[in-house]
């Protein structure tokens, strides 16, 4: 059995929606067909994890549920080639000796996923009540950039900064990272707030994020995942695709469907609904993502 | 020294723009605001006070908001209101709401652990 068919085999076994895109849309397109995706590679993407949340209304098996997910990872027939968290590892504290003891727990937990590549990024409960001094202490750089199978990936730290700014002298550090590459080279951003206005009246923004925006508009191939808002958010800004991912700890109400931004009651009927972690294939040289979100309760 | 000269009176220049901007600043939170309605603000971690705000559509206020503890923010975006709310000192936005509707505003500079539950409202009526 190829690795291609045991894959799509594993999706038809775990009875999970596989892509869901149209292609044409700006930045990559994205495969209806998971069938196309073949001998490329693909990353997971987990977000949101908040370890040392404490509320059995919202998450009753809140210090279990990250350990599962990272078993779920391990089950891939597949490894990924590396793994990911968009931010918010842990929940904030105003003790740093709390946020460093959540971290290293964070850290402990996730050493059990089998893959050797893991990349962390900080989101606000990590790093905005230190300006990500823990964090560092922990994962090292908050922003960076690699480069992966013809791909260019950029992690951008929008939370670093209380006010949820991505700052000049990052965005410097963007503009020369972007200089030396080709208007076609597919770009891959990761973050963790969205850098387009998604809903700010619930802080669901970057406050100067249309500068990176800005930056990255003159290149073809752009498309951003990022966490935040504890679900699947699916837009375009101009040609630059955004993608949010689901938390691995509570679900948040949709944009504006609620008077209040609060965390969703747990569904003792459908547990871990709404939580989840995702795939991302990269099939790179026809420029094509797709997508697949996996709950945990199948783990 | 014509070069230095130009420089003083550059300088000069300079100094009285920065005079009248300041004294046209001073004269406009005086007058520009005195005919319209103060409302008092506080902000700590987590909470405003009070937490609604009721005002008339087209009606301008001036709101002057204190932070008793942190830096935070004060937010109202779909009245097009932003502000940095920083303590030891008192932030006064003006704001003619025009729309009625219920509005929600949040801080926006993560201060802490209660962070995300640090909103009130704004209740425009016609």
């Amino acid at each position: 059995m190829d690795i291609s068919h045991e894959r799509r085999t594993f999706m038809k076994l775990a009875g999970l929606g596989g892509a869901v895109f149209a292609s044409g849309l700006p930045g990559w397109a994205y495969s209806a067909r998971r069938d196309a995706i073949a001998d490329d590679f693909y990353f997971v993407q987990l977000s949101d994890t908040h370890l040392g949340f404490s509320d059995p209304a919202i998450n009753p098996d809140a210090d279990g549920t990250l350990a599962k997910a990272v078993a779920a990872v391990n089950e891939l027939p597949h490894a990924p080639d590396f793994v990911v968290f968009t931010g918010d590892l842990t929940h904030s504290t105003d003790d740093p000796v709390e946020r460093r003891k959540r971290l290293a727990q964070f850290r402990d937990i996730a050493a059990g996923l089998k893959v050797k590549d893991v990349k962390f990024m900080p989101g606000e409960h990590d790093a905005s009540l230190d300006r990500g001094k823990a964090f560092s202490e922990f994962f090292g750089a908050t922003h960076y950039s690699f480069d992966h199978k013809g791909l260019h990936f950029i992690a951008l730290d929008n939370v670093s900064d209380p006010a949820a700014t991505i700052g000049d002298e990052q965005l410097q550090w963007l503009a020369a990272d972007l200089a030396r590459l080709d208007k076609r080279q597919p770009i891959a951003v990761l973050t963790h707030r969205p850098l387009f206005d998604l809903f700010p009246q619930w802080d669901w923004a970057t406050r100067d994020g249309q500068k990176a925006l800005d930056l990255l508009a003159p290149f073809e191939h752009v498309t951003v995942f990022y966490g935040h808002i504890h679900q699947e958010h699916h837009q375009t800004t101009g040609r630059i695709a955004h993608h949010s991912a689901k938390s691995l700890m509570f679900r948040l109400p949709a944009p504006g469907s609620m008077p209040k931004r609060r965390p969703l009651p747990w569904d003792a009927n459908v547990p871990y609904r709404g939580l989840g972690f995702r795939e991302v294939d990269a099939e790179v040289k026809s420029k094509r993502f797709a997508l697949a979100e996996y709950p945990i309760a199948k783990a | 020294m014509l070069h230095l000269n130009k420089r003083r009176s550059a300088v000069a220049i300079i100094g009285l723009c920065g005079v009248v901007a300041g004294a046209t600043a001073l004269w406009a939170g005086r007058t520009g605001h005195a005919s319209a309605p103060v409302i008092e603000l506080t902000v700590k971690r987590f909470e405003y006070s009070p937490r609604e705000i009721r005002l008339k559509r087209g009606a301008p206020v001036v709101l002057e908001i204190t932070s008793l503890d942190v830096p935070h923010g004060f937010n109202l975006p779909d009245l097009h209101v932003r502000a940095d709310v920083l303590p030891g000192r008192v932030t006064r936005v003006r704001l003619v709401p025009d729309r009625a509707g219920t509005f929600t505003f949040r801080c926006d500079v993560f201060c802490g652990t209660g962070h995300e539950e640090l909103d009130g409202s704004v209740i425009v009526t016609d």
